[in-house]
């Protein structure tokens, strides 16, 4: 059964139009691959999806779990298990990495109902994930994302939903900016997440990080709307033949 | 001096010639303390109250901002119980009403180091240091407050003293009607000497009481200092407290200002490095909201080659209130090989808050290194997106990063507790803010 529903979604950014009857549907447990070229509306579905401001939904619903989320707060979604790893992960003077994990983890659960994790079965969830992702307990202490190199600043993404465990991850183009060997530690992180209790929406714009996240569908975003659904075949014939196809049709 | 020149005395100058010809032979200390009142008085009569159109007070006209001249406070009746920083264990020196009340005070320090002398009897001995001889002293506040000085101490840490427990004087105002008070404190710590030194400033609120406060502090060669200054005065106080400092060389000299009380708070410093080869961090962190004023104003006098000082300031402004900035750093000629960096950074929470920064640099030398940078921004919505996404509801992930971004100048101060209480005195402030 679908767990995210996209249905008919109309998105304006400042007087603009770019998601344009777009409808979806993710299944619990599936990982969903959206491909499509610049400006397709990629990265707009991913910040409606996490409730960033700015962005009017002017026609259509998104629902979580059958509940509508668009009347709610991005804090009220991430309880309700959504999570967003960023493209481009936002430094946050100040804020130790750890304190960030926890304040987020306790205020997640708290909005749940759910008591506070104790502070060692939270250091040892921390410790262990970090342990995967290569990140040391010096990145842990220093302010999240401060001062990180590009790699850093997406481990640190995957870490973070590790640690929250969401029910929905949308990665949007995680793999931008990373070298081989990163996008290696990246796509093993996610694929350790990988469970029939949790859905992915992996956002990219080239087929190389499904050789690493391998996806259970495919959708092709053009001018604002799924233009093609497919196996994980369809991102080997996009690479061949490129996106040309899809914006001539969709138009 | 060109007397006529100037425009009509507002009521408050009025009241404060009326007020020092009633008082200028009652008030304590003979012979010379009396002639410096005399001469102190005659400065501030010459210029009046600063205003707007006198560069220094652009941003704080305090002729506007002073209506009427309070009448000198009388000493407290009571005995009261002075309030620290919390978690801090300190010797407490206390200033009530602008005079030394060994009553109020819990200082039995029998450290051979120091020595305590309340300020009229050190005048009495005829000690070598001459008051007011720092810098800043032809500011017209600090004159203001050598005409009227109505009491305070004398602190002198001997050559080498290590005073591992700080030394908190703590003003507070007990009275329940407005009144004025003018404390006077001289901190000398001699050379090789270490000491952490707390002021703090406390009153009621809805008592329209006036402070007009002055530190001397002369800090020795290879000496290292500590000072934190507290103001948490009450909501209708109007508060000056300069601050003169004279630093010789190889010092370490931390300075910290955080205020979060007061309607009208001006904390004015004036450093002059003469030595080669100090440190110095010269920073504070201002947290206010409804109609409050607070500036800082620095002038920080590079007079020797050789020394660093970084001055960084930071306010939250909430409401209607007004956060003001200056820092001007000299770097005299001889002063090379000067390192001086200056940074300023206002957090406005309203549409209504104003923040007003000056930085100036006047380089004399041609080997220095010398910056500044001013900022003032609302909450970064990129960053509060950022936190809310990972589950925090907005108003705790707005005081994380207000939190975050005073944090980073608090971070400053070394000793551990007073930074501490800090940090948690800023949780205490967004909390009320919620």
């Amino acid at each position: 059964m679908a767990f995210l529903e996209v249905n008919n979604l109309h998105v304006e950014v400042e007087d603009k139009k770019i998601l344009n009857g777009l409808t979806l549907s993710v299944d619990k447990g599936q990982v969903a691959a959206i491909m499509g070229p610049n400006g397709s509306g990629k990265s707009t579905l991913a910040y409606v999806l996490a409730g960033k401001d700015n962005y009017k939904v002017t026609e259509g619903d998104v629902l979580l779990d059958g509940e509508s989320i668009l009347g709610m707060a991005p804090d009220e979604r991430a309880a309700k298990g959504m999570f967003l790893a960023f493209q481009y992960p936002v430094e946050v003077p100040g804020v130790a990495t750890m304190t960030f994990l926890r304040t987020a983890l306790n205020a997640q659960r708290k909005t749940r109902g759910q008591d506070e994790l104790s502070t060692p079965d939270f250091m040892k969830l921390v410790r262990d994930t970090a342990g995967h992702l290569g990140i040391s307990p010096d990145m842990l202490r220093r302010a999240v994302n401060v001062g990180f190199s590009g790699g850093e600043k997406k481990r640190n993404e995957i870490l973070q939903m590790a640690v929250l465990q969401p029910r929905l991850a949308v990665l949007d183009e995680t793999d931008s900016g990373l070298d081989i060997d990163a996008l290696k530690i990246v796509a093993d992180g996610v694929n350790r997440l990988r469970s029939p209790d949790r859905s992915m929406v992996v956002i990219t714009h080239y087929q190389r990080l499904l050789n690493y996240i391998v996806p259970d569908v495919v959708h092709v975003l053009a001018k604002g709307r799924v233009a093609k659904s497919g196996g994980k075949e369809l991102a080997l014939e996009l690479e061949a033949k490129g996106y040309a196809q899809f914006q001539g049709e969709a138009a | 001096m060109n007397v006529d020149a100037r425009a009509t005395k507002n009521p408050a100058e009025l009241a404060l010639s009326a007020a020092f010809a009633a008082a200028r032979n009652k008030l304590p200390g003979k012979g010379p303390v009396a002639a410096l009142r005399e001469d102190a008085f005659r400065r501030f009569d010459a210029s009046g109250l600063p205003h707007r159109r006198i560069e220094e007070w652009k941003y704080t006209d305090l002729r506007a901002l002073m209506r009427e001249a309070k009448p000198l406070a009388e000493p407290a009746r009571t005995t009261g119980k002075v309030a620290g920083l919390s978690g801090v264990e300190a010797s407490c020196i206390a200033i009530v009403n602008g005079r030394y009340e060994p009553g109020w005070s819990d200082f039995n320090s029998h450290d051979p180091g120091i020595m305590l002398t309340e300020l009229f009897a050190f005048a009495a001995e005829g000690a070598t240091y001459r008051l007011g001889d720092v810098p800043g002293k032809d500011d017209t506040a600090l004159s203001l407050n050598t005409a009227f000085m109505t009491g305070g101490v004398v602190l002198r840490v001997k050559k080498g003293a290590s005073i591992e427990k700080p030394i908190h004087i703590a003003h507070i105002f007990a009275g329940r009607s407005g009144a004025a008070v003018y404390p006077r404190a001289v901190v000398i710590v001699e050379a090789g000497a270490r000491l952490t030194l707390i002021e703090s400033f406390d009153g009621p609120d809805r008592v329209d009481y006036q402070v007009n406060s002055a530190l001397e502090l002369v800090i020795g060669e290879s000496a290292h200092v500590d000072h934190i200054k507290v103001g948490r005065d009450g909501d209708a106080a109007l508060r000056i407290s300069t601050l003169g400092v004279t630093v010789e060389g190889k010092a370490d000299y931390r300075d910290f200002a955080f205020t979060t009380g007061g309607a009208v708070v001006r904390n004015q410093t004036f450093v002059r490095f003469g030595r080669e080869g100090t440190q110095a961090s010269i920073s504070g962190a201002t947290l206010i909201k409804n109609r409050q004023h607070v500036d800082n104003t620095l002038v920080i006098e590079h007079a020797a080659s050789g020394c660093t000082s970084r001055e960084r300031f930071r306010s939250v402004l909430d409401g209607e209130s007004h956060g003001v900035f200056q820092g001007k750093i000299v770097v005299e000629p001889r002063a090379q090989k000067t390192d001086a960096k200056m940074a300023s950074h206002a957090l406005l929470l309203s549409d209504a808050a104003e923040a007003d920064n000056k930085p100036e640099l006047e380089i004399f030398a041609d080997d220095v290194q010398c910056g500044h940078g001013a900022t003032a921004g609302a909450l970064d919505s990129g960053l509060k997106f950022y936190l809310m996404s990972r589950g925090i509801p907005e108003k705790q992930a707005e005081a994380l990063l207000i939190q975050a971004f005073v944090g980073e100048a608090i971070e400053d101060i070394a000793h551990e507790n007073v930074r501490e209480a800090l940090v948690q005195a800023s949780v205490k402030w967004l909390d009320g803010r919620a």
